[in-house]
């Protein structure tokens, strides 16, 4: 069993904070491209397109037969035959982390690969493996108990590689939607120290007000992300103590181009999901890159909750998918340089959201609080981008096969 | 013929010894002062953003400056006649238009703040200014209607645009008493602490928004947003009021202020 | 069996330098390659013309390769060589150079390897080391080889029930060897329980398992008896070689090394047996590598290897010397070079030139290479069995 989490001490302030490196960087293509996966929560090998074998490491061709590799999701059951534990380093990321154990682990397939060890494993064992994410956004493969242990979230080491919410405190930007608050509320279930939740308008009430108000470790706070001085402001304020972001604030309206379209609302659109993004990755990434490996509680992950439509465009929505589309590039643009400090940036992509700007677009559209769940499960498994719901995983699906078919389907 | 003689000489003269006092009548320009709200099918009033360009750093390194972001309705604004459906086929009906003469004007302050304090959706009506006029004399003609509600107290408050689940309630007045004030008494227009020349609750009056009906349906004008008209005399205080001169525009955000005797 | 290469009659391997080791040194490798050809020049004469042939290893010559070396050193050779495999370049080198000289290619080959270790360049070059490292084995841990070894230790170790005190053995052997050495870095004997009681660095890999990296040169010629002659310089010649890459790599642990598929043409084409090695001189990056190289060169079978490290004396005046220069474990790691050093070791040896204490009556050697640990085992093997000169009887 794992030694349960505590919660975190206060920080002595003559104590130097341990700088936010990254495990080493440097990787094939073949790599990032399993990396790709892992940010989706696979677990993959690449196999040969000829003769079906599976490989690994990476490679770029097959090494029976030469032929094309695919990436091709993979039973997840292996067993460790060897382990070490790092006890020293040259690298200064795993030098803030020793001792570290490592060991070999061999799939069914035959295959044999390094992996990062739970502490519950020793050699011998049967183990489930998982394809995570490290803090540089690498792909790694992690060696977990095959079966739940006491506490198996809480183990130091893989930790390392998820944005767990336990005890961390979290900002969610909007708490006057429905949304931020089914994540505020979702996020205290999972154990969230505090969660700070933004409030657009104080002057303003809103539905869910006294609940949010009443609910303990629930703090309200002023941010407008349409204005730049307001999130500087709560960056002022709570910057330096904010270990996960997730960014709900959305303004979706319907409308076309040429048709039944409202210019300012688009403005309004792009100045809420898509500079109010850049305002909040502005006022708080600096601080939270600083902090990115500060102990178990550390500085760990940037969610961005935004709509699958970025992908394709959306007829009857097609300023607000435009908004998302931005978005969407906006965060790919910050998980490249937050990798290299130590947070991960994720995308949850929804399909229409249950909610009043969605009442002419029949069901299914996914209710807020199972958007709520997907946030807590993309931090506690480390993803870099999930689909929430029937429609958005629909529209994925079709997208990944063929792009442009997806995005006339999607607009006609 | 000596400086001092003209008229406008008397005015700088006064105002540089003191016996003219001015009187700033304008909320700040700033990213929390509230907009009006309108239901949400409707287009909303952007509030004023600003983000800074530069501020002697790398973007320029000797100049500080910033673009703002705003309607032309937000903060302490001047609503010109083809603000409103009523007004759209006057002549000079645009901010760009408006005669310039216009921009300055005297004010008489009806002080409304106990009957606003006693009940937020008071309205003021044209008995109630009669009844005014009998205690303060008759409303002069081409002034400013200056509604003292007391209302920019609340600024910074909810109370302020008193947003309730059943809209917002703020005082103003009825169409009977806009119809006195344009036609009877010529006001130049109406200014108003609150959000809006109307009160909260007027589109739910027979006819609805009378203020802004009657007003720039007459050529007429709002001042909205303003703050200190309790600090005003009743009769005796010109308001400068000059806004943006915008093409075309419906009207423009702008520094109103208000010089009167200091005796 | 398919056929056996042929004899490397004609070919004679000679003169072989040390460059003196230092842990850190801020010059090149380019620097430390020529102090070793200065080194050769100062017992040889020679000059860059009298050089036909360079067989270069480095990998701290960056972003030279062989090219830039020739032209930077004033070399204008009709034959050249890079062998980046490490460990195993010095048996290569060899292999090839002898094999050059044989068909007339050249007449006088430098086989130089040279390596500079900066303060952090450990690091650096681990960084970039290969693509299955940065892709699939230093992100875990960044343990270095250590971490490599310190899987395949543990698996060798519960496999074939080795313990510890075999690998104690084998350290403290080298580390007497090491005492007679001038150049070696390590110059304190080794005891037992100092040797047991050192710390985890990567269980069960403990610090004086590991070597020192540290700069260094070393270099030989390889050239024909009759060029040996003339120059006055005393020879080796070359019975037997194997070398093998990627061998086994179905198992899923290195527990065996290339040696084991072509041990058997070894010794076949050497016309000897193990048993008649005057020393052996072994890759010894981690004990662990010698002891599967005793089994895996035909010492012992496979799984025995701790009785036979507990029945034999390593020392240079023991029943089977080894690694007598105090190896890579004493003597320090000079990046490349120490894929030759044991060659050089080996060459003194024989030609009774020793840097330290000579073995009586030495004739034949035994060395080995092991290079490139590119992912999780080592890739690269190679052997040599090497006879001296009758005269020194």
């Amino acid at each position: 069993m794992s030694d349960p989490l505590l919660p975190p001490q206060r920080k002595d302030p003559l104590k130097m904070l341990h700088l936010g490196h990254t495990p080493p960087r440097l990787r094939s293509r073949a790599a990032k491209a399993m990396a790709v996966r892992a940010g989706q929560g696979r677990f993959v090998l690449q196999v040969c397109a000829d003769c079906q074998t599976a490989t690994y490491p990476p490679r770029d061709r097959c090494p029976q037969c030469w032929g094309e590799l695919r990436w091709t999701d993979q039973p997840q059951d292996a067993v460790l035959l060897a382990e070490t534990v790092v006890r020293a380093t040259t690298d200064s990321f795993f030098r803030g982390h020793l001792p570290w154990r490592i060991g070999t682990v061999q799939f069914c397939s035959g295959l044999t690969a390094i992996a990062h060890l739970h502490g519950d494993v020793a050699t011998g064992d049967a183990v489930k493996m998982r394809l995570v994410l490290d803090r540089g956004g690498n792909p790694a493969f992690f060696a977990l108990p095959a079966k739940e242990t006491p506490n198996m979230q809480d183990d130091p080491q893989l930790r390392v590689f998820t944005a767990a919410p336990k005890h961390r405190r979290i900002l969610v930007t909007d708490g006057r939607s429905r949304l931020g608050q089914e994540v505020a509320l979702a996020l205290l279930n999972a154990g969230a120290g505090t969660v700070f939740l933004g409030n657009a308008d104080r002057l303003m009430r809103f539905d869910g007000m006294d609940r949010m108000l009443a609910t303990p470790r629930i703090d309200m706070v002023p941010l407008d992300m349409t204005d730049s001085r307001s999130c500087q402001e709560l960056a002022g304020l709570i910057g330096g103590r904010v270990d996960v972001i997730v960014n709900t604030a959305s303004h979706v309206r319907p409308g076309g181009v040429s048709q039944g379209s409202r210019l300012s609302t688009l403005q309004t659109a792009m100045e809420v999901n898509v500079a109010g993004l850049m305002r909040l990755a502005q006022s708080f990434g600096p601080a939270m890159a600083g902090r990115s490996d500060d102990g178990v509680n550390s500085a760990a992950a940037f969610v961005d909750v935004n709509s699958v439509y970025g992908m394709t465009g959306k007829q009857g929505f097609v300023g607000f998918a435009a908004s998302a589309a931005a978005r969407l590039a906006l965060v790919a643009g910050l998980r490249g340089e937050m990798a290299a400090a130590g947070i991960r940036v994720t995308s949850v992509l929804c399909g229409p959201v249950d909610d009043e700007w969605h009442q002419t677009v029949p069901s299914p559209k996914v209710a807020p609080a199972r958007i709520a769940k997907a946030v807590v499960q993309v931090l506690e498994q480390g993803l870099e981008e999930i689909y929430v719901g029937d429609v958005a995983e629909d529209v994925a699906q079709r997208w990944l096969k063929d792009p442009l078919l997806a995005t006339r389907e999607e607009n006609q | 013929m000596s400086t001092n003689s003209s008229l406008c000489g008397q005015v700088a003269a006064a105002l540089i010894s003191g016996k003219l006092k001015t009187v700033d009548l304008t909320n700040t320009l700033s990213a929390d002062f509230p907009v009006i709200v309108l239901p949400a099918e409707f287009g909303q009033c952007a509030p004023f953003r600003i983000e800074t360009l530069s501020r002697y750093d790398e973007n320029g390194p000797a100049w500080y400056w910033n673009n703002i972001t705003m309607n032309e309705h937000t903060g302490t604004h001047f609503d010109a006649p083809a603000h409103w459906v009523t007004g759209r086929d006057l002549p000079h009906n645009t901010v760009d238009a408006v005669p310039v003469s216009d921009f300055v004007a005297p004010a008489v302050v009806v002080d409304i703040s106990a009957e606003a304090a006693a009940d937020a959706d008071f309205i003021v009506t044209r008995s109630f200014l009669e009844a005014w006029e009998v205690r303060h004399g008759k409303i002069p003609p081409r002034h400013w209607v200056a509604l003292r509600s007391d209302w920019y107290k609340r600024v910074g408050t909810p109370e302020y645009l008193n947003l309730k689940e059943d809209g917002a309630h703020s005082p103003g007045p009825d169409a009977a008493a806009m119809e006195f004030l344009v036609h009877e008494r010529d006001c130049i227009g109406l200014a108003v602490e609150t959000v809006g020349t109307d009160a909260g609750q007027a589109s739910h009056f027979n006819p609805p928004l009378p203020a802004h009906s009657i007003l720039h349906g007459n050529g007429r004008y709002g001042l909205q947003c303003l703050t200190n008209l309790d600090k005003l005399p009743v009769f005796g205080a010109m308001i400068v009021a000059a806004p943006l001169k915008i093409k075309g525009g419906s009207g423009s955000p702008l520094r109103v202020f208000a010089f009167f005797d200091a005796e | 069996m398919s056929r056996l290469p042929q004899s490397y009659e004609g070919v004679a391997v000679c003169c072989p330098v040390t460059v003196p080791y230092v842990r850190f040194s801020p010059e090149s490798a380019h620097w430390w390659a020529g102090a070793a050809l200065q080194a050769l020049a100062a017992h040889t004469g020679l000059r860059p013309a009298g050089i036909d042939g360079f067989c270069f290893a480095s990998f701290s010559a960056v972003p030279d390769t062989v090219v830039g070396m020739v032209q930077h050193l004033g070399l204008c050779p009709r034959w050249m060589d890079h062998i980046p495999t490490g460990g195993a370049s010095g048996v290569m080198a060899l292999r090839r150079a002898a094999r050059a000289v044989q068909a007339g290619d050249a007449e006088l080959v430098v086989c130089l390897a040279a390596d500079t270790n900066h303060v952090d360049s450990f690091r650096q070059t681990l960084a970039g080391f290969s693509r299955f490292s940065q892709d699939a084995m230093y992100p875990y841990g960044f343990g270095g080889p250590n971490a490599t070894f310190a899987l395949m230790t543990d698996h060798f170790m519960r496999a074939y029930g080795v313990g510890r005190e075999s690998f104690a053995k084998i350290c403290m052997a080298q580390r007497a060897n090491a005492l007679s050495n001038p150049h070696a870095l390590m110059k304190r004997p080794l005891s037992f329980d100092e040797y047991m009681s050192s710390r985890a660095i990567c269980d069960p890999v403990h610090l004086l398992d590991c070597v020192m990296p540290c700069a260094g040169a070393e270099a030989f010629i390889v050239t024909t008896p009759e060029k040996a002659e003339a120059m006055g310089l005393k020879a080796v010649s070359i019975k037997a070689t194997i070398e093998r890459h990627n061998a086994f790599a179905s198992d899923p642990i290195q527990t065996r090394g290339g040696w084991a598929q072509d041990v058997d043409r070894l010794w076949a084409a050497a016309r000897c047996e193990p048993e008649d090695m005057d020393m052996i001189q072994f890759y010894d990056d981690y004990p662990v590598i010698v002891a599967m190289q005793m089994e895996d060169l035909g010492f012992c079978r496979k799984g025995e290897v701790a009785a036979f490290i507990e029945r034999h004396d390593f020392t240079i005046a023991g029943t089977l010397p080894l690694n007598t220069n105090g190896g890579q474990l004493s003597a320090g790691q000079a990046g490349a070079a120490g894929g030759f050093q044991n060659i050089t070791e080996a060459l003194r040896q024989l030609l009774h030139c020793p840097l330290g204490a000579q073995i009586p009556q030495a004739r034949r050697a035994l060395v080995s290479g092991f290079g490139l640990v590119n992912y999780d085992r080592g890739v690269c093997t190679g052997a040599v069995v090497l006879e001296g000169p009758v005269s020194h009887e």
